[in-house]
């Protein structure tokens, strides 16, 4: 039970969003969630519950810093010396 | 808007992305320059993530991610399970998250007193629970596990002026206090924690500081899409590199420092924590949730007698001692481990509490191939 699952809010009636999960519709309680929450907003929910609102541009800024991630440190990560040796043994070091 | 969002939710998924975070996640582990790391995740959603997108291979070898006590229905104890079975038993209504219905107390699941008779109702959460409580005049026990996630919706619940006959057996749990035990396991392995963006989402990923301070481990915040748990790693192994320990949070799109603030008001207005044992982890400080006294009107445990010694008069089915679920909660063993796994205990026949639900460790192997490790497979054909 422990899933949380992301949704698109299709209807707002009081605190019960009607949400629907890659086409099946669910009633989720919006009690808990500490956001406003509109038609067309993602939410994530767990057991019947919305518990936070996912907007779009923080999808961005997990991709974002994933990017940065790669991105990050790309000349100190690694000395050169030690990249030649493992593309020598293969790529891959054996245990 | 839904177009946007859609998509967003498939790039958590873009192969180069996860090739290129996998690539990155393989030099850390080399430039570590000794192996094996060994991480754990305390998640029962990390875990599938990692089966169902054969995450396991791709990462590289010298990186051992084992997951920990992180399902809810694998850490109820025995006689959390003896008390709703007793519940059920005595006539009671008990109504519970399905997967809760095959996990074996002492001698019974309340599958088994179901089939017995009892009146034993699956619920896909407590919101359903409370309106079988409103349609009948019968009481309704509504036994509750589940992390801080799940507690917070009894909490919700509890707080919405539910129906005088309903009451909850309350199994729930606190995940940052299980941490600490499994830190200080003689003989632990552990060099980091990944920790699970869900529940981070209600806490925040500030409730990890004091421990990260206490055990000089770093601890990282990672959500369930393929790219977030390799990125998740990815940090993880940075951080264990450096040598300084401290939080990093790599889900921005649902947790903050602080957490869901009203969500933790009305989890710790319901609830208070109390030590008590998990199934396979044993006495964990504060790490259960009693209904405060506010709440005792519906607490099932004051408004019942709840006589569980009548289960004591039969001995455990011998499966059952050999059953390894504790240890693998721990951490030091896997499925494979357990001269069970697959053969006397499967997903139609579990016999532990990791076999029975969708989040339990075995129960995800076997779903996904008995062996989700396909490094030795990589390793042959390259």
């Amino acid at each position: 039970m422990c899933l949380g699952v992301p949704g698109r809010v299709v209807s707002i009636d009081g605190l019960v969003a009607r949400v629907d999960f890659w086409g099946v519709q669910k009633d989720i309680r919006l009690d808990v969630v500490d956001q406003s929450v509109s038609p067309g907003d993602y939410v994530l929910n767990h057991v019947g519950y919305a518990i936070r609102r996912i907007p779009a541009e923080e999808a961005e800024q997990t991709l974002a810093l994933y990017d940065e991630l790669l991105r990050a440190e790309d000349q100190d990560l690694m000395s050169a010396d030690v990249k030649s040796e493992l593309e020598a043994a293969g790529g891959r070091r054996g245990r | 808007m839904q177009e946007v969002a859609v998509d967003a939710e498939l790039t958590f998924r873009d192969p180069a992305r996860a090739r290129a975070l996998s690539a990155r996640l393989e030099e850390e582990v080399h430039a570590l320059g000794r192996d094996p790391v060994t991480v754990m995740h305390v998640c029962g959603s990390h875990e599938q993530a990692i089966a169902r997108f054969g995450l396991r291979a791709a990462f590289p070898e010298g990186l051992d991610v084992i997951m920990g006590p992180g399902c809810p229905v694998c850490v109820t104890d025995v006689p959390e399970v003896d008390e709703a079975v007793a519940l059920a038993r005595s006539g009671i209504r008990v109504s519970t998250y399905g997967d809760m219905l095959r996990v074996r107390g002492t001698v019974q699941s309340l599958g088994d007193a179901r089939a017995d008779g009892a009146k034993v109702d699956v619920v896909y959460g407590v919101s359903q629970a409370v309106a079988l409580a409103r349609e009948i005049r019968e009481p309704v026990v509504f036994f509750a596990s589940g992390f801080e996630t799940t507690a917070v919706a009894t909490a919700a619940a509890l707080l919405d002026d539910p129906p005088a006959n309903f009451s909850v057996l309350s199994a729930h749990k606190y995940i940052p206090p299980v941490m600490e035990i499994v830190a200080e396991m003689p003989g632990a392995k552990v060099e980091g924690f990944l920790a699970a963006g869900h529940a981070a989402t209600i806490t925040g990923y500030g409730v990890f500081e004091p421990f990260v301070e206490r055990h000089r481990m770093p601890v990282v915040v990672a959500g369930f899409e393929p790219l977030d748990v390799l990125a998740g790693l990815l940090e993880l192994v940075r951080a264990i590199r450096s040598g300084v320990p401290k939080v990093v949070n790599t889900y921005p799109r649902c947790v903050t420092r602080e957490g869901n603030r009203r969500a933790q008001e009305l989890l710790w207005r319901v609830f208070r924590p109390i030590g008590g044992r998990w199934r396979g982890i044993a006495h964990v400080p504060n790490g259960n949730l009693r209904l405060r006294d506010d709440f005792a009107d519906f607490d099932a445990r004051r408004r019942f007698d709840i006589d569980v010694s009548s289960l004591w008069d039969y001995a455990p089915p011998k499966l059952v001692q050999k059953c390894q679920c504790g240890d693998i909660m721990a951490g030091i063993a896997s499925p494979t481990d357990c001269e069970l796994f697959g053969k006397e205990c499967t997903s139609d026949a579990p016999v532990g509490a990791c076999m029975v639900s969708s989040e339990g460790t075995c129960k995800i192997w076997l779903t996904y191939g008995g062996h989700p490790d396909l490094r030795n497979i990589r390793r042959r054909a390259s």
